[in-house]
């Protein structure tokens, strides 16, 4: 039982401090470390066997081990570290109530090899063939084994890429200050949100079972942000021509990729019993919604991107 | 149109504001809104109507002590900051 074994130790430690000669500021520190640690874990943390252990490591430090020859700075080291911990402890506590770490790893897991396949596939998917995700035994393969999974990595990087090459671009037009690119950075978050809500919402009010989660939504609404980059570098480089001819040609790759990837999850998704009553409504709406999402990402590219390159 | 996080906060704040001032008596059952009046199918195939009134019915249900709480505290902000 660890509420015994803490106890036995800081029974031992007391004792063993006790016993050394006290030098002159040793009885000032000894009444502290062993009131205050306790008092003020139990203000952070309500497990009692954790306030236990922290309060044994407060007290068997001094006993075994010194590192410092000043203890009061030992004892410092000592309450600071088991702070630390209870912090992170708490921390994690917190975020893992509302989103899964572990999921969210999921999406992070990829390297060189994947990204470049996938920045390729964004801006020529028509040579693609095979467009399913494969899964291992009821889980999805990470990115790092299957081109086809969804990341956050490229989504996140490409958006702070286009924040920094927007600022560039109003640098170019003489319309630059910092304020302008919080902004910009701003508004395409917001419009990042707005689309995975409206695709969150058609989603749930057409019974829609996929398996795609909300960080599955993000990513597919992040890829248009590829798309963007390229748009707005050939804008800056060969004027508007440049820019038109590269926003067709990115509205039409991201359009198809968007398309072929979500007919997978969503078109071919099970609902359990409509077996017999195959209901012509339903495979025609969930069309619908792929379809609009797909015409959504060149008109989202050209809102963002128009006010970039004159 | 450039969108800062609270034009945002202040969409979402009256979008679900909107949504909890429909009354049930009043106002849904008159045009068949009700939630009372969707026990149909048993089956995996609500329709768009029914998710449509069991989402309106859930809203107004859960948001109804914390929209108090957020109205209060946006009605102190904009008094106090314009």
């Amino acid at each position: 039982h660890p509420l015994s074994i803490t106890v036995v130790r800081s029974f031992t430690a007391k004792s063993r401090a006790r016993a050394a000669p006290p030098p002159a500021g040793s009885v000032l520190f000894e009444d502290t470390s062993s009131t205050a640690p306790a008092m003020n874990s139990q203000g952070y943390y309500t497990p009692g066997y954790d306030m236990q252990g922290a309060s044994s490591d407060m007290q068997g430090g001094p006993g075994a081990g010194n590192m410092f020859a000043d203890p009061m700075a030992n004892a410092a080291m000592m309450y600071g570290s088991s702070l630390a911990n209870q912090g992170k402890d708490i921390v994690n506590k917190e975020i893992s109530r509302f989103m899964s770490v572990n999921k969210l790893k999921y999406f992070f897991a990829v390297d060189t090899r994947y990204v470049l396949k996938k920045l390729l596939i964004i801006m020529f998917p028509y040579t693609h063939q095979d467009w399913e995700v494969r899964y291992h035994r009821d889980t999805p393969l990470p990115p790092r084994q299957d081109v086809n999974a969804p990341d956050l990595y490229i989504p996140t990087m490409a958006f702070i890429t286009y924040i920094l090459l927007a600022g560039m671009a109003l640098g170019i037009q003489k319309r630059f200050s910092p304020e302008v690119l919080g902004l910009c950075a701003s508004t395409a978050l917001v419009w990042i949100i707005i689309e995975v809500l409206v695709l969150l919402l058609s989603l749930y009010l057409l019974t829609v079972h996929s398996d795609l989660s909300t960080f599955d939504l993000m990513a597919y609404s992040g890829y248009k942000y590829v798309g963007i980059i390229f748009t707005v570098l050939c804008g800056l480089l060969f004027g508007s021509d440049g820019y038109f001819v590269a926003l067709a040609w990115s509205s039409c790759a991201l359009m198809f990729f968007i398309v072929r990837s979500l007919k997978m999850k969503i078109l071919t998704s099970i609902s359990s019993d409509t077996m017999g009553m195959a209901s012509s409504a339903k495979p025609q709406l969930r069309l619908y919604i792929t379809v609009a999402t797909a015409v959504f990402q060149p008109i989202i590219i050209y809102w963002l991107t128009s006010h970039l390159v004159r | 149109m450039a969108f800062t996080l609270y034009s945002l906060i202040q969409a979402a704040i009256l979008c679900v504001n909107a949504v909890a001032v429909l009354h049930e008596e009043r106002f849904l059952s008159k045009i068949g809104w009700a939630s009372d009046q969707s026990v149909g199918g048993f089956g995996d195939e609500p329709g768009v109507k029914v998710q449509m009134m069991n989402l309106i019915r859930s809203v107004r249900t859960v948001m109804r002590v914390p929209l108090i709480a957020v109205n209060s505290v946006c009605i102190v902000l904009l008094l106090l900051f314009g």
